[in-house]
């Protein structure tokens, strides 16, 4: 068998990084198609590219500066509705921190 | 209302006008049709009947009122899922956002109301536009209306059948590596691409912020053409919006194209081995240069590349971009014993598999120890794309390719192998990855009767070329008047 592009335990380390929960079978699944993709980019290389500027952006555009003045944003109300739970004018979330009391 | 449902938003626009109809009789119309075939189709998510009619309503009163209407005063419009629209729900075709409604319009929106455009829904998707398929929607397959058992094309499947199914003169969809083009090849209608920068991203759902654009989509050149110029032009919302004047669509579609340069992509047409669409890729060469175009050969050598980069790139701003679904603030949230477990419980029970697959890609293409190999590489290989591209319009104005290798394949066909489906998208890629504006409009028929698309590639901002060659293919060898039957 040629040599993994990605191991399972690559797969699994790059799920926690990303926050995504694989089952065995979906992890298993999911080194398959990666390797696969990975080694079909093997062919990039071909190319010495060592001396070329990347392209991080293809249209060149100034990054244009808004005036700094206060400003109307969305409605409080409005933004809050689509949370899945809020409290007191904010998002309600889990416990971030635990403190003593 | 005579052609009904195949009539152009012009005879449309100009009928409310005159009053030879109303933009309520027209609007009543369609959501009929839409509510008809929409179970066999599945192209929209969600259909705006009270808002629609709202619209209608108000263009009748206006022209009552005798007020001046909009350029698309009264012409309904189907709208991609992952453009936000104010109180009407807005998915992406995803669990995590399957009850957003959003508390603003996007750029697009504003423009469309304000040109008077009747807003009928919002049409299916592949998840946050990743798929050239529509085989990744949360909420069921998109059919190609030209065979219900072919793939409509993706990610943009749902406003491409909607249009071309005759629910809807017009569509919106958005483009990040083919995604309003190949669905249009695939469903034998016209889309455009515009340069990046074009067209405000503003209120668009981010994919991959470097590529995406939103594009207009129509059963004619002239009519994308129209759509196109009231979605262009500077938006100071979207940073990455090009403050520069924009361009006469329409009026390109009349200027012909004597004296233009097409380059075609020998290298390209040669590897081709579907038939028909080699054959109809040269008929509409044949058309161009009847009307004097002038053929010469380009090439471009880093595009076979183009399949590896985009897919490192994309999945990496896809990654970043979609790290915002943690069910804090909109959208799903399964709750864990903790935050992290949160997160992760949220995102892996909103996300499907090809979106999962593509933050796994694009994670792993970022991260550390691979970064340098992967991701800064795939930039570098794009600069010789599109150094390729500075090239050919060294000697040529636009670049001629097929839009896709070949017709609408069948639902099911690719969707086990993602590496086959990404294959797919190599026409659609290079352009994409220079920022260069596009088009893919139809220009013949297969053997068994599917669509082809023909794809032109113009230099950044030069949209008017592409407009003006694309309405001569239309004219010898489009398909504006055959529509997919069998619907009824």
């Amino acid at each position: 068998m040629a040599e993994e592009k990605i191991t399972l335990a690559q797969v699994l380390h790059v799920a926690k990084l990303a926050m995504l929960e694989l089952s065995d079978d979906e992890a298993a699944e999911m080194q398959k198609q990666l390797d696969a993709i990975l080694a079909y980019m093997d062919g990039l290389d071909a190319l010495d590219v060592s001396d070329v500027p990347p392209t991080f952006h293809s249209i060149p555009i100034d990054a244009p500066m808004r005036r700094d003045v206060v400003d109307r944003c969305a409605d409080r109300a409005e933004i809050l509705e689509q949370a899945p739970q809020s409290e007191a004018g904010g998002f309600a979330v889990p416990l971030v921190l635990e403190v003593d009391s | 209302m005579s052609r009904f449902p195949w009539q152009s938003a012009f005879a449309i626009r100009d009928g409310v006008e005159a009053g030879s109809m109303t933009a309520i009789e027209v609007t009543r119309a369609y959501l009929a049709r839409a509510e008809a075939l929409n179970s066999k189709l599945s192209c929209f998510l969600t259909i705006d009947h009270e808002g629609a009619l709202a619209a209608a309503s108000q263009v009748d009163r206006a022209r009552e009122a005798g007020q001046p209407l909009g350029p698309l005063a009264g012409v309904p419009i189907a709208l991609k899922d992952n453009l936000c629209t104010r109180g009407v729900r807005t998915t992406c075709a995803s669990k995590i956002l399957g009850d957003y409604i959003p508390p603003y319009d996007a750029h697009v929106v504003e423009a469309l109301r304000a040109a008077g455009a009747v807003l009928l829904g919002k049409t299916n998707l592949d998840e946050f536009a990743m798929g050239s398929s529509n085989e990744n929607s949360a909420f069921g397959d998109v059919h190609n209306p030209w065979a219900l058992d072919r793939a409509p094309g993706g990610s943009s499947g749902g406003s491409a059948c909607a249009v071309a199914a005759g629910l809807a003169p017009l569509g919106l969809g958005s483009d990040t590596g083919g995604s309003v083009r190949q669905p249009a090849a695939f469903c034998g209608i016209t889309a455009i691409k515009p340069t990046y920068g074009r067209v405000s991203r503003y209120g668009l759902i981010a994919f991959a912020s470097s590529l995406d654009q939103i594009g207009p989509m129509a059963r004619s050149v002239r009519e994308a053409s129209a759509l196109m110029q009231v979605i262009a032009g500077h938006d100071r919302r979207d940073a990455t919006s090009a403050n520069r004047e924009t361009g006469d669509y329409l009026g390109a579609c009349g200027r012909g194209v004597k004296g233009l340069r097409v380059g075609v992509v020998r290298e390209l047409l040669g590897g081709l081995q579907d038939g028909d669409v080699r054959a109809a890729v040269e008929a509409a060469l044949g058309g161009l240069e009847a009307q004097g175009a002038e053929l010469v050969d380009v090439s471009l050598p880093h595009s076979e590349h183009a399949v590896s980069v985009y897919y490192l790139i994309a999945p990496a701003e896809a990654s970043s971009n979609l790290a915002r679904f943690d069910g804090m603030r909109y959208g799903l949230r399964v709750p864990g014993e903790d935050l992290a477990a949160t997160y992760t419980k949220t995102r892996s029970a909103g996300f499907g598999p090809e979106v999962r697959r593509r933050i796994m890609l694009g994670t792993y293409a970022l991260s550390a120890g691979y970064y340098d190999a992967f991701y800064l590489k795939a930039q570098r290989v794009r600069t010789l794309i599109r150094r390729d591209y500075d090239a050919a319009f060294e000697r040529c104005d636009v670049v001629c390719t097929p839009t896709t290798p070949t017709p609408a394949f069948a639902l099911g066909e690719k969707k086990g192998d993602p590496l086959q489906m990404y294959l797919a998208d190599i026409f659609t890629l290079p352009p994409s990855l220079a920022g260069l504006p596009a088009i893919s409009t139809p220009c013949g028929l297969s053997s068994d009767r599917l669509p082809i698309g023909l794809q032109l590639v113009a230099a950044p901002f030069e949209e008017e070329r592409l407009c003006s060659a694309a309405q001569v293919v239309e004219d010898a060898c489009g398909l504006v008047d055959s529509y997919p039957s069998g619907l009824g």
